[in-house]
């Protein structure tokens, strides 16, 4: 276990410093900084000079050595709009993102466990049939529109959703929780659908095809022969295998899912690190948009590492406990 | 009455191309503690007989008519409840591979455990008990620890040895092996085989043994069938076929066992390849590869000439045998 930790934390860092130097290399290509940071009536020779100043003029090599200094140390520069540690300003909206993503999350687990078993059991009956199809229109609609139409339906037509924000928000320490009051609850069911509503199609097909195959496997039908009843044949024998492919691929689309926040963020204004993202993206706040692409690195190696750690738990073939994995 | 009689069972898979027959008016009956072989080459249909026996022809295939009476009651028309009664119960079964029948991510223990909780009214203790009492009848070193082991810990031999022993665990009336050493290493074969026949003697089970090894079947049946093209060709006690097979397809298999050739000498065999299921040939399935067909064998399906257990299907049974 210790080993397994430590190999995967050595990976992590490797991975981490070359998405920070991928992440800082596009300091230079978005635009001009100044041209957002200062006035129009500063003249070039100032310009130039806070440009020195600022160490913009510094070879690439060494200002990424000087940002890679302090970002060890927790420091990933300063948000020239915000004119706060990016970090921080990130920090802050990324509780509301989080929670999003664990909306969306908790959808995907409730039905795309039992929608798969079923259809993956009943492969001829009707609902199956019904499901396979919408599965493929819900991939097929980019996240954006479901969120349009989910607006227009629940809020505009029905009126029964609020269709932006957070809503009413809880401080807890300094996380800004959304899913202590009812409001905030309310305000969290629209974009958490939307955000699930690529994801969950693609479990629900996963969850299917996967366990379609564990019911062909020869200690199935050993099973059957053991006359064991088909619940525990379904839920234990063929669930347990058909989950370990499912855990594999799905922690890797949940990390994926954060990349998705930024449109539905977008949508339903929700104020979050994906809509940060797309206002710094905007305002060419590079040291905003470094630090969130790190941040999410960050997250995606986590995310994984946990995934792993699961799947070693769920797989007796697997033994991290013995340090072989 | 027989502990288990099969009656003209007729298995079908509906496929895109029609629909196949894979066992045709096969009839067979075992009696309390008897051992029974079924031989015949792969795609003869034995496998599919041993499943059907418990319903477990895999789909689309499915039981499209005949008897299978368990004493007394067809099992072919219990519900889905009644037939779990039988099934690991009363009839169990062993598999060809034991790398593929443990489930990889339950230990030894779970799936044991789960036989006996399923049939009867046993506390998990009691049934952990039992089932390290059987791991040890199978001969498994330190029962207590390979109880929680996964099936991945356990080499070949010893999953059999533990599939063997899950059969066990209901002391049920009939064991169905179907090709249980086939997979294995040859030096283990004969020892897994032993500890099969030793086990079925001792607690007096019926074996339904499927195999395409003769040797097997004539040390431990004692009646054998011989199947083709999923039909049963010839029965007779397994001595009796070994030594002096009527059925010239049966004499085929006889004759290609390395034993019966001189060292340096080519393997006598069998010419020519099963029918495929799809176009099983008119007459007698065998005519296109058999040495004493006459146009009769082309048009006319042979009935079966002898008694109960000592029949064979072949239109030239009685000039062979007259001219011996």
């Amino acid at each position: 276990m210790i080993a397994f930790l430590i190999r995967r934390i050595g990976q992590a860092l490797v991975v981490m410093f070359v998405i920070s130097l991928l992440s800082f290399s596009i300091q230079d290509n978005l635009g001009d900084p100044l041209r957002e940071l200062v006035g129009q009536s500063v003249s070039e020779a100032e310009r130039q000079a806070l440009r020195d100043q600022m160490g913009l003029n510094d070879p690439f090599l060494a200002q990424y050595w000087r940002f890679l200094r302090k970002a060890v140390q927790g420091d990933l520069g300063n948000s020239y709009f915000f004119k706060r540690p990016a970090l921080e300003v990130i920090m802050e909206k990324f509780p509301a993102t989080m929670e999003l993503v664990l909306g969306a999350t908790l959808i995907i687990l409730l039905l795309s466990v039992p929608i798969g078993v079923y259809c993956a059991i009943n492969p001829r009956s009707w609902f199956t049939r019904v499901m396979m199809g919408l599965s493929i229109v819900g991939i097929s609609i980019p996240v954006f529109l479901t969120a349009i139409m989910l607006i227009y339906l629940f809020s505009i037509h029905l009126g029964w959703l609020p269709s932006y924000g957070r809503g009413e928000t809880v401080m807890i320490g300094a996380w800004e929780s959304g899913l202590l009051t009812w409001d905030g609850v309310l305000h969290l069911i629209l974009p958490s659908i939307a955000l699930s509503s690529i994801m969950l199609p693609l479990f629900i097909r996963l969850i299917r095809s996967e366990m379609m195959e564990v019911l062909e496997q020869e200690y199935i039908r050993f099973a059957w022969a053991k006359g064991l009843q088909r619940r525990r044949i379904w839920f234990l024998h063929a669930l347990k295998n058909t989950l370990l492919p499912v855990i594999t691929v799905g922690g890797v689309q949940i990390g994926t899912m954060i990349a998705y926040t930024i449109l539905t963020e977008t949508v339903f204004q929700w104020p979050g690190m994906g809509f940060l993202f797309l206002e710094a993206v905007n305002r060419v706040d590079t040291p905003l948009i470094i630090a969130y692409l790190i941040v999410v690195g960050l997250i995606f190696v986590v995310t994984n590492t946990v995934v792993d750690l699961i799947y070693g738990l769920v797989n007796p073939t697997v033994k991290l406990t013995r340090g072989l994995a | 009455m027989a502990l288990l009689e099969v009656k003209n069972l007729e298995v079908k898979f509906p496929l895109r191309q029609g629909e196949l027959t894979a066992l045709r008016d096969v009839s067979f009956s075992l009696d309390r503690g008897e051992r029974l072989g079924i031989v015949g080459e792969s795609g003869a249909g034995k496998s599919v007989a041993a499943f059907a026996i418990l319903n477990l022809v895999s789909r689309p295939g499915y039981i499209s008519g005949g008897k299978i009476l368990f004493e007394g009651r067809d099992l072919a028309g219990l519900s889905r409840s009644e037939l779990r009664t039988i099934r690991g119960n009363r009839i169990n079964m062993i598999f060809q591979d034991p790398m593929m029948t443990l489930n990889p991510v339950l230990t030894i223990g779970t799936q044991m455990i789960e036989c006996l909780r399923a049939h009867r009214r046993i506390t998990p203790a009691a049934a952990r008990q039992l089932a390290i009492e059987k791991l040890r009848a199978v001969s498994i070193p330190s029962p207590e620890a390979r109880i929680d082991q996964y099936p991945h810990e356990l080499s070949g031999g010893m999953r059999q040895r533990v599939v063997i022993a899950i059969a066990l665990l209901t002391d049920p009336s009939v064991i169905i092996a179907d090709e249980p050493t086939t997979a294995l290493d040859v030096t283990i074969q004969a020892e897994i085989m032993e500890l099969l026949l030793e086990l079925c003697e001792h607690n007096n089970v019926a074996l339904i043994l499927i195999t395409h090894d003769l040797g097997v079947v004539s040390q431990v049946t004692q009646r054998a069938i011989v199947m083709y093209a999923g039909r049963i060709v010839e029965e007779g006690a397994t001595r009796r076929i070994i030594d002096s097979a009527r059925h010239p397809y049966t004499q085929g298999l006889i004759n290609a066992l390395p034993e019966r050739t001189r060292p340096g000498q080519r393997l006598n065999q069998i010419p020519g390849v099963m029918p495929s299921l799809m176009d099983i040939p008119q007459g007698c399935a065998f005519h296109p590869r058999c040495q004493l067909r006459i146009d009769a064998c082309q048009q006319q399906l042979p009935a079966y000439s002898g008694s109960e257990h000592a029949r064979v299907a072949c239109l030239r049974v009685d000039e062979q045998e007259r001219a011996q």
